[in-house]
């Protein structure tokens, strides 16, 4: 089980993956499309990865529920 | 001279990735040197060949991949011939001067024709397996934009604010020389004032190697891969398959004089004919290949005396390349000099017409026709003079690019010098 630092850091570390923003831009108050500027495509091969990576299920009305990566760590905190 | 006339095409800029070079320069400089971009593919990269044992175990793939020029995240969003498209877009753009987007051409004044054979396959193929193995969620959202045949037109617009409009002609190996010919039009009708205009390819495949293979169009000449393709000689056996992008800047003359760009080439003309004869195979009699030339002609106001020059379309196949030169000197007499790139490129299907465009405004430009690799015994149905051997120089006023896709496409582009 990952604490809230290490889905923070490992949630980072997809981001960068996916659309190449750097891990430190990624932080709990950072809205995922007002503020990364990643669109929804985008948006579902982040949650793919971060399903594989903290083995939980993200469903589609779920997803569209995380508007901020703070949002996205604790459904995960919460989910695994 | 008041200037020149309004209708009057020319090209300001040009990019290329190709199996000699990962640009338009290198390309030009391999092919003058007689280098071939044909080598075998019985490797790791392409474990296909091995995996499927298929009989054709040579290719000409790129020089240089797309992924060692393109960032990361913007590679892994495209196919790789979108990717290649992007790549030579990306020279022809800088080439022709024309800064950020929207700083030298309004965007609403900008179009993008970029045509392909088939677009995304191996994307389509990629996502299938996947599906198949390890089911939806692993399906990547970005499998249609992917494999969409517009997709690589839709991205070189989206790079450079294309919103006058966007276009891709599918016409198989035509497609790249159709392109030229929308760009044209566009330009005519006044619906843009600068066009963005080629072709890209890249389905170095198992299927499509498999497919070419049954259709019985490839060669096999595994253990000599750089004489495999050898266009007009007695011994050819069939293509090579290649990839790449070829792209151009067009605009009219007097948008390029207003704005003070180079001019590197002037294309003065096309015709396309289709054949309705066989969904692969070239009518016998040539008709349509030869109302294509004459309509290239017509349209450039130019007689068939006035062509030095015939880059071919010749692929190598036993059928294609004596219809062609029958063709060729029926349209224009036996005054013209062939020459048949397909012989170091490979065959690129959708981005040949382009880089072949290319190709034929440089001969024209530098007043050299780069050699045909590989012919050592001219077939005897080629009654005309292919420059063979070493690259020739001879003094263009103009010349032909001919290009012809299964489905009976054909397109003439005529280049006249600057």
């Amino acid at each position: 089980m990952a604490d809230n630092a290490e889905i923070l850091a490992g949630l980072a570390e997809i981001v960068k993956d996916v659309v190449d923003i750097d891990t430190a831009e990624v932080t709990a108050d950072k809205s995922f499309v007002d503020d990364l500027d990643i669109d929804s495509l985008s948006m579902v091969e982040i949650a793919v990865q971060a399903e594989d990576k903290f083995g939980v299920k993200i469903p589609d009305d779920q997803l569209a529920e995380l508007k901020t990566v703070g949002d996205a760590v604790d459904y995960i905190a919460k989910h695994q | 001279m008041t200037g020149p006339a309004p209708e009057e095409i020319v090209v300001t800029g040009y990019g290329a990735t190709t199996p000699l070079g990962g640009d338009a320069a290198s390309t030009w400089e391999a092919m003058l040197a007689g280098r071939s971009g044909v080598r075998n593919i019985d490797d790791d990269e392409h474990a296909w060949v091995r995996d499927r044992d298929l009989p054709v175990r040579i290719a000409a793939p790129l020089a240089v991949s797309p992924l060692d020029v393109l960032p990361r995240v913007k590679a892994r969003r495209m196919d790789r011939c979108e990717q290649v498209a992007v790549v030579a877009a990306q020279e022809a753009w800088n080439h022709a001067g024309l800064g950020e987007p929207g700083s030298v051409v309004e965007p609403e004044r900008l179009s993008v024709v970029i045509g392909t054979g088939i677009g995304g396959a191996v994307t389509l193929l990629d996502q299938d397996d996947l599906l198949e193995t390890a089911g939806l969620r692993k399906v990547s959202p970005l499998t249609v934009p992917m494999l969409m045949p517009n997709g690589p037109a839709a991205w070189v617009g989206l790079e450079y604010q294309a919103r006058a409009s966007v276009h891709a002609p599918v016409s198989a190996c035509a497609s790249g020389a159709e392109a030229l010919a929308w760009a044209v039009r566009l330009l005519r009708a006044g619906e843009a004032d600068v066009v963005i205009a080629g072709g890209a390819e890249a389905c170095i495949t198992g299927i499509t190697v498999a497919g070419f293979v049954q259709a019985r169009t490839l060669s096999q000449r595994n253990d000599e891969p750089e004489r495999a393709s050898r266009p007009f000689d007695a011994d050819r056996d069939g293509f090579v398959l290649g990839e790449g992008a070829g792209i151009m800047i067009l605009e009219r003359a007097e948008h390029a004089a207003a704005r003070g760009a180079q001019v590197h080439g002037r294309l003065a003309g096309y015709g396309i004919t289709s054949d309705a004869y066989h969904i692969t195979g070239p009518d016998p009699e040539g008709h349509g290949q030869i109302r294509a030339v004459q309509k290239a002609l017509a349209d450039a106001g130019l007689s068939a005396s006035d062509i030095d020059h015939v880059n071919c379309h010749a692929t190598s196949t036993v059928a294609g390349d004596v219809g062609e030169a029958r063709g060729i000197k029926k349209a224009l007499g036996d005054h013209v000099v062939l020459t048949a790139p397909k012989s170091a490129l490979g065959h690129m299907v959708g981005a040949a017409g382009a880089v072949e465009s290319i190709v034929t405004m440089l001969s024209i430009r530098d007043g050299i026709i780069p050699a045909t690799l590989n012919l050592e015994k001219l077939d005897p149905g080629v009654e005309l003079d292919v420059v063979a051997g070493e690259p020739r120089k001879v003094d263009i006023g103009a010349a032909v690019c001919n290009s012809f896709g299964f489905g009976g496409h054909n397109v003439a582009v005529t280049f006249t010098k600057v």
